[in-house]
């Protein structure tokens, strides 16, 4: 009897080892950059001359929002963040990813102002229609700095605190329950301390 | 189910793109791209190199490699930078070390378990073998064999 039972439990034991392995996303992939500080860069805005860089907003919690209008992703968490920045809990700032697409380019490569053009008059068009959650936007046109902030999949989000160091990445569209599970309560501590 | 989709339309291109073109302007600088390259993992498409995926990415990162290179990065160095944002998931050999020792070591310590579990089994099968003929059983055997 005893013997019988052992392969079975083996058994129900791969069985659960591998379903807890299929139940994981494998897109979901552990930044090293959570607890360590921001990386700094210093880009143009969306609109007006000034450069922005995260040394800017020393001294408060803020959001990073890594999007792009050609995002399908984007545009599905796009309602929850307008929804959020009327709280008016913390500024979201904004970084609109490789805008211009290599499709964009087919017929030869754009300047760099040609590109900052187009990109922010296709981002400024997209706020304009679906609303505008970000205190700011800066343009990442070649993606650089999405390297330096590790992005791979946008959209993406980064909880940064006061000391500039990032505290949560989120990969993929936040959606409501990720919102009030992880973020808020990250936010509220953060604000606190 | 949506971003699946997506991303397996992504893959799905570079299965007949294949292979990035080499640039020529640099065969130096190019060999050692491809070299590393071949070592570094792809994160959109998880299952292709650096070297060998066409996804946007990838091709940003063989352009920063490229530029590395040329600053005269050695080969660590580069994996390192790489790793500081992506982590070790971009390396296709992670390192050794505490959190990776299941992966390194796992396979060994099963393949002595099962010869372990194995060698009580024969041994275990032997004794009962000894254990059913006695003395006495022996004896009936051999002179009902004599028969």
């Amino acid at each position: 009897m005893k013997k019988f039972l052992i392969p079975l439990v083996l058994f129900f034991g791969l069985v659960a080892f591998l379903a807890v392995g299929l139940k994981r996303d494998p897109r979901e992939i552990p930044s090293p950059l959570v607890g360590k500080p921001a990386p700094a860069f210093s880009l143009p805005t969306l609109t007006g001359d000034k450069l922005f860089s995260p040394a800017d907003y020393k001294g408060q919690v803020w959001l990073f929002n890594v999007w792009a209008t050609w995002c399908v992703a984007c545009r599905e968490e796009h309602p929850l963040l307008v929804e959020f920045s009327k709280t008016q809990s913390v500024p979201i700032v904004g970084l609109s990813y490789k805008e211009v697409q290599a499709a964009d380019q087919a017929n030869g490569p754009l300047s760099d102002a040609a590109k900052l053009s187009l990109a922010r008059e296709r981002s400024l068009r997209f706020l304009q229609r679906q609303g505008d959650p970000y205190k700011l936007s800066v343009m990442d046109l070649d993606g650089r700095v999405g390297i330096d902030y590790g992005v791979y999949g946008v959209p993406e989000t980064y909880v940064i605190d006061r000391e500039g160091v990032i505290r949560y990445k989120q990969v993929g569209p936040v959606t409501p329950d990720i919102l009030q599970t992880k973020l808020l309560p990250l936010i509220r501590s953060l604000e606190k301390s | 189910m949506r971003r699946l989709v997506l991303l397996l339309a992504m893959c799905a291109v570079t299965a007949w793109a294949g292979e990035a073109q080499p640039r020529a302007d640099d065969p130096k600088v190019e060999a050692r791209l491809v070299v590393l390259a071949e070592e570094l993992r792809c994160l959109v498409c998880q299952n292709e190199s650096l070297a060998s995926s066409n996804a946007e990415l990838a091709e940003d990162l063989r352009r920063e490699v490229r530029k590395l290179i040329r600053d005269g990065m050695t080969d660590a160095q580069i994996k390192i930078y790489l790793v500081e944002r992506y982590g070790d998931f971009v390396l296709y050999r992670p390192p050794v070390k505490p959190m990776t020792w299941p992966l390194w070591f796992g396979p060994f310590v099963l393949l002595f378990l099962a010869v372990w579990g194995l060698w009580r089994y024969l041994r275990h099968r032997k004794a009962l073998v000894h254990q059913r003929m006695s003395v006495t059983d022996n004896a009936q055997a051999e002179s009902l064999l004599k028969e």
